[in-house]
């Protein structure tokens, strides 16, 4: 939490041109939608890859809730009112066409999808009539990763993990202050050593639709 | 006050043990509470669109924005943007090289059209990496990449040495090669 003060306060500085840059885990929204805004539903990333392990499968990923200590991690827990959402365009338009919905209560994973999205748009309900995957969440002391299949080839993981994303964010607010500076050649990540709260999802590509190219993107709702 | 102690430490342990008999006697389809509707709070896509390109009114507004509607709002605020940040650090160094094409061909209008709508494109036939523009791998240096080959790095990703690169080029921690992938937790 002083951690991410401090850097707030970096925040605070207007830089060149009048933009702000910040890594997306530092920037936490206080955003309009009608659920409350906080660390535990501010998405710090998401990725999309084909699985190294299996190439007939994507992987997706998000992350939230970032900057967490050791200490933190211990005892951050996964909000029970908010949907982790993946969304799937795979006809090129922008708009989704699947979801994949995960929600966490009691200690438990759920994750629905990949299934049609309804109604698309900025609100969602939950699709139970397309594939379900059910995981305990793995918890920070766990010295293994709790995962589950389903009949479909869906695996799903929930728990903190080493947070993925690297970068010199304190040196590039120097940067942008005073350009001519540069970045060191010695750089140092300001994210080494600090947690998130990570969903991962592996998909076999035929549950994906025919696209050669999907789009993809996450979000975080919540009730 | 011992006695009463030790009857306090015993309700607390006969109350816990019956929550967890509970926990376990439950069955999946009984307790998920899948009602309701959720609203919207956060979203994204390519990794540091929001943060480089939205100035801070504006980004509470994308993130509640549909993609679909995303372009004709913001790809004219992104524009403006890139040409401010550009025109500021010319002012600052004025050995800077300004931006003209990306290494990517993209025109400060084809970038920031492009990023505007926050949809990571992934390619579900062969190898997925955000260098070419293809997914995003959590060895990808994202960072690098957009600093290199979308903003900074000029027609061929070799100007402006000092501004394309953080010198961070790796994680913290070596990723799995099975799932979930990624790293356990410091």
């Amino acid at each position: 939490m002083k951690k991410k003060l401090l850097l707030g306060s970096l925040l605070g500085v207007v830089l060149v041109g009048g933009i702000i840059f910040a890594a997306d885990h530092i920037d936490a929204p206080a955003v309009t939608g009608a659920g409350p805004s906080s660390l535990n539903n501010d998405i710090t990333d998401i990725y999309a890859f084909q699985s190294p392990a299996d190439n007939s499968k994507m992987v997706f990923v998000m992350n939230t809730h970032g900057l967490l200590s050791p200490a933190a991690s211990a005892t951050a827990t996964f909000p029970s009112n908010v949907m982790f959402e993946f969304n799937i365009d795979n006809t090129g338009d922008n708009v989704e066409d699947l979801v994949i919905q995960c929600l966490v209560q009691n200690g438990r994973m759920r994750v629905y999808g990949p299934v049609a999205v309804g109604t698309p748009g900025l609100t969602s309900t939950v699709k139970t009539t397309g594939p379900m995957t059910e995981v305990a969440v793995t918890s920070y002391a766990s010295a293994t990763p709790l995962t589950a299949t389903n009949a479909n080839g869906i695996k799903v993981f929930a728990g903190p993990r080493d947070d993925p994303f690297f970068f010199d964010f304190v040196r590039y607010n120097m940067v942008l202050a005073n350009p001519v500076i540069g970045f060191s050649p010695t750089g140092s990540d300001t994210f080494a050593g600090s947690n998130v709260m990570s969903i991962v999802v592996e998909v076999p590509k035929a549950l994906l639709g025919t696209a050669a190219t999907i789009g993809v993107w996450g979000e975080t709702k919540s009730k | 006050m011992i006695r009463f102690n030790k009857l306090s430490i015993l309700a607390v342990a006969a109350f816990g043990f019956v929550l967890v008999s509970c926990d376990k006697n439950d069955t999946p389809g009984d307790t998920f509470d899948t009602s309701g509707t959720y609203m919207q709070n956060d979203q994204m896509g390519r990794p540091a669109v929001n943060t480089v390109f939205n100035a801070s009114a504006d980004k509470n507004t994308f993130n509640v924005t549909t993609p679909s509607a995303m372009g004709a709002i913001f790809a004219p605020k992104f524009l403006n943007n890139l040409v401010a940040l550009d025109a500021a650090i010319k002012a600052n160094d004025p050995t800077y090289v300004q931006y003209s094409t990306n290494a990517l061909g993209m025109s400060p209008q084809v970038l920031t059209t492009t990023l505007a709508t926050d949809v990571l494109g992934v390619s579900m036939t062969g190898a997925t990496s955000l260098a070419t523009l293809t997914g995003r791998n959590l060895t990808d240096d994202v960072i690098d990449i957009e600093l290199k080959f979308l903003i900074f790095g000029g027609t061929d990703g070799t100007k402006n040495p000092k501004l394309t690169s953080d010198n961070v080029n790796a994680n913290d921690k070596p990723f799995l090669a099975t799932f979930p992938f990624l790293a356990a937790p410091f």
